[in-house]
C-alpha cells in the first residue's frame, strides 16, 4: 500500500487561507484590537453539556491530566478581566469525535472580545469584517438581521419562546420529523436543537449573510439575558448558505449566574452519561474579579474558506484532514 | 447481531429499521454549534427498494442487520418460487415473487446475479448490469431502415418489452442495460 502524504486541499487554498489570516489581523490591528496568545493545554475544560473534548494520559502518577481546549473563552476573558482592553486571537479549538461534512475535530478559530460592545455593536463589527473577506459578489447586501423567534416562527410556525410539547410533537409530524418526538421528549432546548437545526438553518444566508439574534433563554451558553425581552439571552450567530460561521454573546458577567451555570451543565453532562467536569475557578476568580462589559464572538476560519472558495466538504480546505494527519 | 452507535455508521452498513433490514446511503453529522449533534441517515430498505431518512441523536445505536450478497447462479422458476445455487458451496435458495420482483424480467436459465440474504432468506435479486436475451416476438421492421431513430416495441424470452431499432428481428440477441430497461445494441455473434 501506497502512503498518501500529500495535501487534501490545493495549494490555491493554503495560499488564500495565508490571505484571510493576514487580512483579519489588518483588520483588527487597524481597530486598536490586540492580537494575544492563551494556551491550548489546560488544567480544566468548559462543561457544555454536548461538547466531548481531548484530554492528555498522564505521564508520571502526580501529573493531572490536561485538556486541549475547545474554545480559547476562558482564559481570554482572564486578560479581560486583567484590564486588557477588546482582544483577538487565531487559534486551534479541538472537539472530540466531531467528524463530518462541517466538522474536523481540531480547527482554526478566529475569537474576538470588544469591551464596551453591545450585542448590536458587535453585530456591526461582524459585518465590517466579514465585508472585508467576502468576495463582493457574496456579500451585495447588507447582513440580514433576524431575532430566533422570528425565524423560527418563519419556517416551523412555532414560538421558539413558549414550549408545549403537544404542539411542538404536532409541528413535527407535519414538518416530516416524527422521530423528533421520541428523540426531544419535554426537553425544550432539544426541540429547539432539532427544529433549527433539521428545518431552518438551511435556509439562512442563501444571499448573503443572515445574523440570528435573541436566543431562547434556556440555549444561553455564556451570554447574559436580556434586560427588557424575557426568556431570550443575548447571543448571536452568523449564517451563510446555511452553515453556521460564528457564535457570539454580550457576555455574562455575573458569576454566581455562570457558576450556576456550570453547575447545571455539570449535572445534564451527568445525567446524559457525559465525562465528568469541574468548574473552571481560574475563569470563576476572574469573573469575581471583575470582567469589563463587553461582547464576544468565535468565527470558524476553516468554514469562511468553504464559503469563500465553494467547497463542500471542509476536508477540501485543510491541508491534512483528520483522517490523514 | 452487534449493535452499532451513531459514530460507527457509514455508507453500506447494514442495519435493522422498523423491523426492516436497510443499508445506509449517506450520514450526515447536524451539530449546532454549542447544542445537541444528531445524525441524519439516508436508508434503503433492502426489502420494498424505498429510501428513509431518519434522524438520530448522536450516541443512540441500532441492531446490524444480518445482510450477505452472494453472486448466485438462476436456475428455473417453478410458477410459485425461483430456485437459485450458489456455484461455489452448490447450497440452494428460493426467492419469492415479491423477493425478485422487477429482476425476473431479466433471469435466464442458468444466468450469474446477486442475490441479497437477510438471516439466510433471500430478500431481493439484482440482475447483472447487461443481459443478451433473445427477441421472441416484433413487428417486421421496413428493409433497409438502419436509421435507429424511432423504434419499436420488442418482447424478449423473459417476457421483458423494450423498444429496439426497427432494424431488429425475431431471433435475433439483443444486449439491455437492466439499470434502465434500454436497448444497448444487437449481441455480438
Amino acid at each position: 500500500m501506497t502512503i498518501s502524504w500529500q495535501p487534501a486541499c490545493s495549494i490555491e487554498i493554503i495560499q488564500l487561507r495565508a490571505k484571510l489570516l493576514h487580512v483579519i489581523r489588518q483588520y483588527f490591528y487597524a481597530e486598536n484590537v490586540l492580537e494575544v496568545e492563551t494556551p491550548i493545554l489546560c488544567h480544566a475544560i468548559g462543561t457544555d453539556p454536548h461538547l466531548d473534548f481531548f484530554a492528555t494520559s498522564q505521564l508520571s502518577g502526580k501529573q493531572q491530566a490536561l485538556y486541549l481546549q475547545t474554545s480559547p473563552e476562558f482564559a481570554m476573558k482572564r486578560l479581560l478581566a486583567a484590564q486588557t482592553g477588546s482582544i483577538y486571537q487565531i487559534i486551534r479549538a479541538f472537539r472530540n469525535g466531531e467528524s463530518g461534512r462541517l466538522h474536523n475535530p481540531e480547527f482554526s478559530m478566529l475569537e474576538w472580545y470588544r469591551v464596551g460592545y453591545d450585542l448590536a455593536q458587535l453585530m456591526d463589527d461582524v459585518e465590517l469584517l466579514l465585508d472585508r473577506l467576502l468576495p463582493a459578489d457574496r456579500f451585495a447586501e447588507p447582513a440580514e438581521r433576524i431575532s430566533y423567534q422570528q425565524v423560527f416562527q418563519q419556517y416551523t410556525g412555532l414560538d421558539a419562546l413558549q414550549f408545549d410539547r403537544g404542539i411542538y410533537s404536532h409541528s413535527a409530524k407535519r414538518l416530516g420529523f416524527s422521530e423528533a418526538i421520541n428523540i426531544c421528549t419535554d426537553d425544550h432546548a432539544t426541540w429547539l436543537d432539532f427544529l433549527f437545526s433539521h428545518c431552518v438553518q438551511q435556509h439562512l444566508g442563501e444571499t448573503g449573510v443572515c445574523m440570528v439574534y435573541d436566543y431562547p433563554a434556556c440555549l444561553p451558553s455564556l451570554a447574559r439575558l436580556n434586560t427588557g425581552k424575557p426568556l431570550t439571552v443575548a447571543r448571536v450567530e452568523v449564517f451563510i448558505d446555511g452553515i453556521e460561521l460564528a457564535n457570539g454573546y454580550h457576555e455574562l458577567a455575573d458569576v454566581k449566574q455562570q457558576e450556576s451555570r456550570f453547575d447545571q451543565e455539570i449535572a445534564l453532562r451527568e445525567k446524559n452519561g457525559a465525562i465528568a467536569v469541574s468548574k473552571d475557578l481560574h475563569f470563576l476568580a476572574a469573573l469575581q474579579s471583575g470582567l469589563p462589559d463587553c461582547s464576544g464572538i468565535a468565527m470558524g476560519i476553516d468554514r469562511l474558506l468553504m464559503v469563500i472558495s465553494q467547497k463542500n466538504h471542509i476536508d477540501e480546505v485543510l491541508a491534512f484532514p483528520i483522517e490523514n494527519a | 447481531m452487534a449493535n452499532y452507535s451513531t459514530s460507527e455508521f457509514k455508507g453500506g452498513l447494514k442495519l435493522m429499521l422498523d423491523g426492516d433490514p436497510c443499508s445506509i446511503i449517506e450520514n450526515e453529522i447536524v451539530k449546532p454549534g454549542k447544542g445537541q449533534a444528531f445524525n441524519r441517515v439516508k436508508f434503503r430498505n433492502l426489502k420494498t427498494g424505498r429510501v428513509i431518512e431518519r434522524t438520530f441523536k448522536s450516541g443512540e445505536s441500532l441492531e446490524g442487520a444480518d445482510v450477505v450478497e452472494l453472486d448466485m447462479q438462476f436456475l428455473y422458476n417453478d410458477g410459485e418460487f425461483f430456485h437459485f445455487m450458489d456455484p461455489e458451496s452448490f447450497d440452494q435458495y428460493q426467492a419469492d415473487e415479491t423477493a425478485v420482483a422487477d429482476a425476473k424480467l431479466w433471469l435466464k436459465d442458468q444466468a450469474m446475479c446477486i442475490l441479497t440474504l437477510w438471516n439466510d432468506a433471500p430478500i431481493s435479486v439484482t440482475p447483472p448490469n447487461f443481459v443478451e436475451l433473445e427477441i421472441t416476438e416484433t413487428d417486421p421492421g421496413l428493409k433497409g431502415d438502419t436509421s435507429g431513430g424511432g423504434g419499436k416495441p420488442a418482447t424478449l424470452e423473459t417476457g421483458a418489452v423494450v423498444r429496439v431499432p426497427l432494424f431488429v428481428q425475431i431471433g435475433e440477441v439483443v444486449k439491455v442495460d437492466t439499470r434502465t430497461g434500454e436497448y444497448v445494441s444487437r449481441a455480438k455473434a
